[in-house]
């Protein structure tokens, strides 16, 4: 509208905006392309091909693979959930316990793991469960997942919790609505489409996790990440390419619908 | 205990403070059965709060409220046989018109079929039968409003607290719902209580009204009591429009008090009010209870000059400022004798009062 405060009249803007839209996107158009590449090679293109998507699952390292993608989804599946059910308590509690004194580092506690560099947060977890003797396994990385995605789940949830007047609870118990009832039957509907957006934020940084899922990890449990970082290291094949690209459509078709659910609303 | 067998709601010696901030203070009212009860103030008056208070949203500080008789002032919202209209109706948006007006029959025990029959003559009542699966969202604001109001009627409350229901409403749209919810409340037999800080919309549909400022109460009563005997300067002024003159009297005799309003002019006023010579008070006389004329009457009249003449369609409005005293407002009505009153600014002219239209009030 106003060409003084247009960004596009900038000098340079459209070199800027192409240079990062390369950067971010130019790996990953690689990654999925070679994918199909029928040569063994990662670098020489040798046709179209699926045999190393189909390598994933009956080549010799597909029971690896196979055992790491059990791990991942149940973890992820599980700490969404416990997180995402923690984090609408959370919320509840922060939008509609009224003023109490600790609300704000309430909100700043919940969320701060957040910003906290990923490194630090997967040090403390190992020396916590270090220090209380816990084994690491399978157990431990499901722990520390549900822990890291509270904030996660708790901010779509608290975004849309926010938008809730209290005078519709209010009106539900003036029509003899108990508490609880007020909540299951009004709170908890109109929450619904944050809740769920959290949850499938929570499920995508679970199942995308691997600073901290490394450090906590016990020996011989690996999830998708790490099973795939151990492959690389030994050198790097297609069939890499092929998972790499099948858990990056997962993740567009997650971020797509979560974001499509926030948008959602179940009052039209 | 209570010998009074038909009131509805008895708020007694009510008082609600907030920290150092006092709300109300000692507010005692009974409202009646059957009755539609106004709550008239202007915003921050304490109307809201008292209503919060007898819906159950807001505890009684001191004092005690009574339904029937009987104390509420420790049951919660859900356990009051009392029904709110909020002033922004507070629909539930992911329920259908059916679902929400079934909402509350539903929580108090109804089967869901039952709730839905209900629903359904409650639907027939605000005339939006064939709205019944939409979701607020679709209704219009009147709807909205229709919707709301049979929510709350739905579960037969013995009380209908309306906060404020219509001041969302456009002007010919607030006129035609105010006659449709004095003709529900006739209906149905439910006592209304109503919370507006508009006087016309109080006026034209009360049976009484409290009129309250400042967490105080004003005065209450029907509302010819209340536009023709306000007890004090708030509610004179408040209510409709009026001239407030700072008189003192001079004489008393076989109850009619002289006054003198400033420049030499008198007025008489019968008026058994329990004032004496020398008090100085003040004169509320109506703008409508005067009249404008060319020629002086016998008693009461002022002789002036038209400051100003304004046409409002069904009234004209003149001011005008007496010789060496106060300034005058007049309204008259736009009738054949009466647009003859439109007078330019700076012509002579008296302004004549019927005997026993003003006033005296105490400060």
């Amino acid at each position: 509208m106003n060409s003084k405060v247009d960004v596009k009249s900038y000098a340079g803007f459209r070199e800027i905006t192409w240079i990062c839209l390369f950067i971010l996107y130019a790996p990953l158009i690689v990654v999925t392309v070679y994918s199909f590449n029928a040569s063994a090679s990662i670098a020489a293109w040798g046709g179209w091909s699926w045999q190393w998507y189909i390598d994933v699952f009956i080549g010799p390292e597909s029971a690896k693979f196979k055992k790491a993608a059990f791990n991942s989804f149940s973890i992820a599946i599980v700490a969404a959930s416990l997180s995402t059910f923690i984090a609408t308590l959370a919320a509840t509690a922060i939008l509609r316990g009224g003023r109490f004194r600790s609300r704000a580092p309430s909100v700043a506690l919940i969320t701060l793991p957040i910003m906290v560099p990923e490194i630090v947060l997967a040090v403390a977890t190992l020396i916590f469960f270090n220090s209380i003797g816990f084994t690491r396994g399978y157990l431990t990385i499901l722990v520390a997942h549900v822990a890291f995605c509270i904030p996660f789940a708790y901010l779509p949830i608290q975004a849309r919790m926010q938008g809730i007047e209290v005078t519709f609870e209010h009106a539900a118990m003036d029509l003899y609505a108990s508490k609880a009832k007020a909540f299951t039957r009004i709170l908890l509907p109109l929450m619904m489409p944050g809740i769920i957006s959290g949850f499938l934020l929570a499920f995508i940084v679970s199942l995308d996790d691997f600073i901290i899922t490394n450090f906590v990890k016990g020996a011989g449990v690996e999830t998708l990440p790490t099973a795939i970082f151990g492959s690389v290291k030994q050198g790097l094949k297609p069939n890499i390419m092929a998972i790499s690209t099948m858990l990056l459509s997962l993740s567009i078709v997650m971020v797509t619908i979560s974001y499509f659910v926030s948008k959602w609303d179940n009052t039209k | 205990m209570n010998d009074v067998t038909n009131v509805t709601i008895d708020v007694r010696n009510v008082i609600k403070r907030y920290g150092d901030f006092t709300a109300l203070h000692k507010i005692s009212m009974s409202i009646l059965d059957n009755e539609f009860f106004t709550l008239l103030g202007p915003s921050g008056c304490g109307k809201t709060t008292l209503l919060k208070m007898i819906a159950g949203f807001e505890d009684v500080t001191e004092g005690a409220i009574f339904l029937s008789g009987e104390e509420i002032g420790s049951l919660p919202p859900n356990r009051r046989p009392v029904n709110t209209v909020f002033q922004n109706y507070a629909l539930f948006p992911h329920m259908t018109v059916l679902e929400n007006i079934g909402f509350g029959l539903e929580m108090r025990g109804s089967s869901r079929k039952d709730a839905e029959t209900r629903a359904g003559e409650m639907l027939e009542l605000v005339q939006l039968s064939s709205f019944a699966k939409r979701k607020p969202s679709q209704l219009s604001g009147g709807q909205q409003q229709r919707v709301a109001l049979a929510r709350a009627l739905a579960p037969s409350p013995k009380v209908l607290l309306l906060d404020e229901p219509l001041s969302a409403l456009d002007l010919k749209l607030r006129q035609s719902m105010q006659v449709e919810l004095k003709q529900i409340q006739r209906e149905t037999g439910i006592t209304f209580i109503f919370v507006t800080h508009d006087q016309e919309e109080a006026l034209t549909m009360s049976d009484r009204i409290a009129v309250m400022n400042a967490g105080e109460l004003q005065q209450l009563g029907s509302p010819r009591e209340i536009y023709e005997q306000p007890q004090n300067m708030f509610v004179a002024d408040f209510i409709g429009d009026s001239n407030l003159l700072s008189v003192s009297i001079d004489s008393v005799t076989e109850g009619l008090m002289k006054c003198h309003i400033g420049g030499g002019h008198f007025l008489i006023i019968d008026e058994a009010s329990a004032v004496g010579v020398g008090d100085k008070v003040h004169l509320s006389v109506r703008p409508e209870r005067l009249l404008l004329s060319d020629e002086a009457a016998e008693t009461n009249s002022l002789k002036g000059t038209v400051l100003q003449s304004i046409y409002k369609g069904t009234d004209i409005s003149t001011t005008v400022e007496l010789e060496g005293g106060p300034i005058i407002s007049v309204r008259t009505s736009n009738t054949a004798r009466g647009i003859k009153r439109l007078m330019p600014p700076g012509s002579a002219a008296f302004v004549n009062m019927e005997a026993g239209a003003a006033r005296l009030l105490a400060d």
